[in-house]
């Protein structure tokens, strides 16, 4: 008998110790996953830039190779060689720069035609799988990917070739867009949802109204992104004639519901502890309920209020599935209410299927998840540290 | 006067306001509840997906929910009370304890999405459960741990320390008193904090887009190791894929009718379990 109760209390202790160590699980499994993209050049596995072997550059980053192949660099000088247009050749241009005899039956000459062309051409840029790279040709190193790319980067092009863009500014962006589009919708509903609850409502109105905000609560939100994929988005394109009503209002729309219980339930919570004897004092001066609700209540709660809304910003900055149906997903950067954006959330959701395990791609992803995590592991603390503080 | 007037219009404008929340309520729960009951008969829900989806039922993605929220149950049920337990009974006011309450509580903030990135590399990839019903309840279980941690933690706690003297007074050991004491008088606020949290596997998607959910099985498979079809990222695929806009949509509204059915009763549920047992006393 004493065994086992021994032993079923070492099992509360595991599950305790457990349960504390996941969120350290969490932040370094996210961690080593996407920390081997940095490491890695910004091209696809197992292809290689070769250049002519008086090139004078010597290293390009994603973005010069993303301009030198749409075109928008067309002259080395512009990135530091000597005064030579540029001339791209990939796979494709094979068929058409080579004859078959002169490639073999079996593409048996086909490494030595590419030298050859290489060496004739000073200004060319060969993107190859480097099998058909002799040792012999000049390559180009390529900077590896750093952390800053990622976190400042502008252009978010992840499958585009020769080289990924990975720029996830625009999405971050956007993440924090669409949260203070939310939350300036949601805090003044909020609020004043919370102090009718806790200092207006009759105790029956008061249960009615609570048990509304659970059922708001209990809503999943792919639910959410329903309806506002239905209602949300054709009323915001009808009532501002816009060509699509995907956009950052929609998405603030839809978030500022999800936000709303959180906020309500908890600035209530902190109304609600406003020493009586404060209030009578107030009442007992002469003071109206109004003006005891302004000038004491709402001082009083004050760091409860801001902590509830901080937390509802984070709810909203981490909600997936609705962002992701409403929100019209561009990597760009908005320039209106109306425009499109892209969060950190709905980019993992909808790209993360796509990317090949170990992949760039894929790696980002997992630094987009790591940078996710820290914003709301911060505005958990923040909130927090507020609540316990003034 | 005046100050009385501008408090009654001020009262009121709070009351127009709080009341607009419920119609919020009213119009996604009545949006949804009409248009889906046109979809919603026996084949719906009894019969498998035809014709690329377009026709038939939701079965699978029925069957499916079900099989997570008992799977989530059976892991997070166990671990999450015990680790609650831990929490109120075992643990001292000392470092550790504070060090397990602050990383529960950052855990309850983490979003759902970070749990699927989570549930990829640790379930499907690193210990090679692949895309399967045990990655998949896994995950979710870690999501809801949190919750059920801080339900129980929060239902000992409302146990008054006269009963425990009275019981360690009566000669019981800790575990005794625990087990046969204070666990039996918090278990109503315990089971509903649990139906709740059953709640939120059936409505979660983004923590098992990567780890469980098919776009579409042919048949039914009764394996751990293999994938499955979900309500909540059915409704997702249905609303978001219009190869025909029309009958997709009808499917759409029938499945999250189906959801919010689920989803409601075991919030009822919960309320219920709480009325009747507090009743019973």
């Amino acid at each position: 008998m004493r065994i086992k109760e021994k032993i079923i209390e070492s099992i509360i202790y595991a599950c305790g110790t457990v349960s504390a160590l996941i969120v350290l699980f969490i932040v370094f499994f996210l961690f080593k996953e996407g920390s081997g993209v940095f490491n890695k050049k910004p091209i696809e596995e197992g292809y290689t830039l070769a250049v002519n072997k008086f090139n004078l550059v010597e290293k390009l980053d994603a973005s010069q190779i993303k301009k030198i192949f749409e075109g928008e660099i067309s002259n080395w000088n512009e990135l530091g060689g000597t005064y030579d247009s540029i001339y791209t050749f990939t796979l494709s241009d094979v068929e058409t720069k080579f004859t078959a005899e002169q490639l073999g039956e079996n593409f048996e000459f086909l490494n030595q035609r590419i030298a050859e062309y290489i060496d004739n051409n000073t200004g060319v840029i060969a993107y190859l799988p480097r099998k058909y790279v002799d040792s012999t040709i000049t390559t180009i190193d390529i900077s590896n990917i750093e952390f800053k790319d990622i976190a400042l980067g502008k252009e978010w092009y992840p499958t585009s070739t020769p080289s990924p863009q990975i720029g996830a500014l625009p999405i971050i962006w956007g993440s924090i867009l669409v949260s203070i589009g939310a939350i300036m919708l949601a805090f003044p509903l909020g609020i004043i949802i919370a102090i009718y609850l806790s200092e207006i409502a009759h105790p029956f109105e008061k249960n009615i109204l609570k048990t509304i905000i659970e059922l708001l609560s209990g809503i999943p939100s792919v639910v959410y992104g329903f309806f506002g994929l239905i209602v949300i988005v054709p009323l915001v394109k009808n009532t501002f004639q816009l060509d699509m009503g995907e956009s950052m209002l929609a998405g603030s729309i839809i978030l500022s519901l999800i936000a709303l219980p959180t906020i309500i339930s908890l600035s209530a919570d902190s109304i609600a502890s406003t020493p009586r004897e404060l209030k009578d004092a107030s009442l007992a001066l002469g003071a109206t309920h109004l003006q005891t609700i302004f000038g004491i209540t709402i001082p009083y709660a004050r760091s409860g209020i801001l902590s509830a809304t901080i937390l509802g910003v984070g709810r909203a900055f981490g909600e997936t599935m609705a962002v992701l149906m409403v929100t019209g997903n561009s990597a760009i950067f908005p320039e209106s209410i109306f425009q499109p954006v892209r969060t950190i959330t709905a980019t993992i959701a909808s790209e993360l299927g796509e990317a090949s395990t170990g992949g760039i791609h894929y790696e980002t992803l997992f630094v987009l998840g790591a940078i996710l995590f820290c914003f709301t592991f911060i505005i958990n603390l923040l909130a927090s540290f507020i609540a316990n503080r003034f | 006067m005046s100050k009385k007037l501008l408090q009654n219009i001020t009262f009121n404008i709070f009351r127009a306001i709080s009341y607009s929340i419920v119609a919020i309520v009213v119009v996604v729960l009545g949006f949804i509840f009409f248009n889906g009951i046109q979809a919603l008969n026996w084949e719906f829900i009894s019969l498998m997906p035809e014709n690329g989806m377009m026709e038939g039922g939701i079965f699978p993605a029925i069957l499916g929910t079900l099989v997570l929220i008992i799977g989530t149950s059976i892991i997070a049920f166990p671990v999450g009370v015990l680790a609650g337990v831990f929490m109120n009974e075992y643990a001292g006011e000392n470092i550790f304890k504070k060090f397990v309450n602050l990383m529960t509580n950052n855990l309850a903030g983490v979003p759902s999405i970070v749990f699927g990135l989570f549930g990829l590399a640790v379930f499907v990839n690193f210990f090679g459960f692949g895309i399967s019903i045990i990655s998949g309840c896994l995950t979710l279980a870690i999501l809801i741990l949190p919750v059920i941690i801080r339900t129980t933690d929060e239902s000992l706690k409302l146990i008054e320390p006269s009963i425990r003297n009275a019981s360690y007074a009566l000669g019981a050991s800790k575990f005794q008193t625990v087990f046969g004491v204070v666990l039996p008088m918090a278990f109503e606020n315990i089971i509903t904090g649990l139906i709740l949290s059953i709640g939120r596997v059936a409505g979660e998607t983004a923590p098992i887009i990567f780890t469980v959910v098919a776009y579409y099985l042919p048949e039914i498979v009764f394996s751990l190791k293999s994938p499955l079809m979900a309500l909540p990222y059915h409704l997702y695929v249905m609303s978001t894929s219009g190869i025909d806009l029309v009958k997709s949509r009808e499917i759409a509204f029938g499945t999250a009718l189906v959801l919010m059915i689920i989803v409601l009763t075991l919030n009822l549920l919960a309320g219920g379990v709480k009325i009747y047992l507090s009743k019973r006393k």
